[in-house]
């Protein structure tokens, strides 16, 4: 009977294994994001820091015009980018879903090898492929179909291709998973009622893959703010994303509650999409989306 | 399903290996162009001579040392933290546990540019110098999660009786984890260290904020470069480290196929 018990209580007590990562967590995950929390709500000091003084400057900042772009635009490209990863995605993810098993596993490698080298060389590359004297340029002025090279780097069109060629993996793998996952006798009994192929598709298949379609959709939109590399590097300064925003309140204008303020919403954006799939997608933890 | 055979377009096929194409033809570009003899993205003949300045490259090794240095050292913490977590998780319910859980996993959910501009003031206000130690803690901040994730889909597979009937039977908590919780758990540690090692390795948002004067890592060392402007010296560093992602690949695959078949 006793040690029964004593398992029993085990069950129910904090392990020491725990501590450790509990302290950690508290520590370096807690802690900074209350004080971020905290400083979003005092002051901007004249020159660097913060004043000890309760303001909602920072918050009503943000409705500045200028700021409202930014919104506006890392808005509209985060958007865009989540449509044409899962536009370009989907298809990919459910003919691999369909391959014979053996060519599966290769497809899913020869998709993820290029996303484990460093993001950086991967834009990088874009930008040799799209440069005024790029490679694309020249392919075109070679073969005679432009006679001045076109303006492909440095606007929205290049940020959004590095976008969506970083993000990609994310989208095809969560709408793979659940298209692997799927009961194909679902699909089989609605196209033995007389369903059409396409009604077929879009009454049964689409519908069973909702969850891997959302979490795609979330794991793109959620960095896809924030990479503000990737707009630097491939906007050339012009556009501006939530994350370059942050970047420069924190760094040129040492601005910090402004920088905090603008993290306390993106962050807030993210927990209330996150939010949004578990209730959806009735999926209980958050691992659903890894 | 395919009752009829018909020989139709093979669409899906195309299509996959289009996407997959246009996947490789950046990286293609900037191995082709590595060995390109001009300084312009036209091709003007064959040349090694951008390995041998990178290789002669003090600032490149430096920053590649160090990013290994924080990628193991991040690695190794994360690993301990994040395993034991998940191990004194399993089969337990104390009160905190789905919070704990939730805000441990914050770090790789939202977008990192949050976690780097909170660790930027939080050590600017405690006056931890930026360098090493300051990136080796937000490293291993955010590959905590990736190791907890993978023990803890290991652990949920297992049966916890099989501890606790090690522990009737007379054994101290720690012989338990040794001889039964930790070797059942390694696979699990490994895998997502790897994926830790990896994440570490390709940072650059979290390192771009915490990174102090001497310890550029080699993707910020890289993002400078390429800020700096387009050289093929970096189209041959970046050659080295697509080779060096194949390489483990390929190794890995070789690795596995063998303990298949034995």
């Amino acid at each position: 009977m006793k040690p029964r018990a004593k398992i029993h209580d085990r069950r129910k007590s904090l392990s020491p294994a725990v501590i450790p990562m509990y302290l950690w967590t508290i520590l370096f995950v807690a802690v900074p994001l209350f004080y971020i929390l905290g400083m979003s709500f005092l002051k901007k000091a004249e020159t660097w820091g913060v004043v000890m003084e309760f303001s909602l400057e920072s918050y009503q900042g943000i409705f500045n015009p200028a700021y409202l772009k930014v919104f506006g635009q890392s808005l509209l490209i985060a958007l865009l980018t989540t449509l044409i990863t899962l536009l370009l995605g989907y298809p990919f993810a459910y003919f691999t879903a369909r391959l014979p098993k053996k060519w599966r596993s290769i497809v899913l490698l020869l998709l993820i090898v290029p996303f484990w080298t460093n993001s950086l060389v991967r834009i990088y590359g874009w930008i040799i492929l799209l440069q005024g004297n790029g490679v694309v340029n020249s392919a075109l002025l070679g073969a005679g179909i432009i006679d001045t090279p076109l303006k492909l780097l440095y606007n929205i069109g290049s940020v959004l291709t590095g976008m969506v060629y970083a993000l990609m993996p994310f989208m095809i793998l969560s709408i793979y998973n659940s298209v692997e996952k799927m009961d194909w006798s679902v699909v089989e009994a609605s196209r033995d009622l007389g369903a059409g192929k396409w009604k077929a598709f879009l009454t049964t298949t689409l519908p069973l893959t909702m969850p891997g379609i959302m979490a795609g959709c979330v794991l793109v939109f959620v960095p896809s703010v924030g990479l503000f590399f990737i707009s630097d590097l491939l906007g050339g300064g012009k556009i501006m994303l939530l994350g370059n925003l942050i970047k420069n309140e924190l760094l040129s204008a040492h601005n910090w509650p402004m920088g905090a303020a603008l993290s306390i919403v993106m962050m807030a954006v993210t927990l209330l999409l996150i939010y949004l799939y578990k209730r959806v997608s009735g999926e209980k933890s958050l691992e659903g989306l890894l | 399903m395919k009752t009829k055979k018909k020989t139709r377009f093979p669409l899906p096929e195309l299509y996959i290996i289009l996407l997959l194409l246009l996947f490789y033809l950046p990286i293609l570009v900037v191995v082709v162009f590595s060995f390109n003899d001009s300084k312009l993205f036209q091709w003007s003949g064959f040349t090694f001579s951008w390995y041998e300045k990178l290789m002669r490259n003090q600032t490149i090794w430096q920053s590649f040392a160090t990013s290994l240095q924080l990628a193991l050292l991040s690695c190794g913490a994360s690993a301990v933290l994040g395993a034991l977590g998940a191990v004194g998780m399993a089969g337990r319910q104390f009160k905190t546990k789905g919070l704990l859980e939730n805000v441990s996993l914050i770090p790789i959910m939202v977008p990192e540019i949050i976690l780097g501009m909170a660790y930027l003031t939080v050590f600017t206000l405690f006056r931890i110098p930026f360098g090493m130690v300051t990136m080796v803690i937000a490293h291993t901040t955010f590959c905590v999660p990736y190791i907890f994730i993978n023990v803890k889909a290991r652990l949920t597979g297992l049966d916890p009786s099989i501890g606790e009937a090690a522990l009737d039977l007379g054994a101290s908590s720690r012989r338990m984890f040794l001889d039964i919780t930790l070797p059942l758990i390694l696979p699990a540690v490994a895998s997502g260290a790897l994926l830790a090692f990896a994440m570490s390795m390709d940072d650059v948002v979290i390192s771009f904020f915490t990174n102090g004067p001497n310890t550029n890592t080699l993707p910020l060392q890289v993002y400078s470069m390429m800020k700096m402007g387009v050289t093929p010296e970096i189209n041959a560093l970046c050659t080295v480290m697509l080779g060096a992602v194949f390489l483990i690949v390929a190794l890995s695959r070789l690795f596995r196929v063998r303990r298949k078949r034995s």
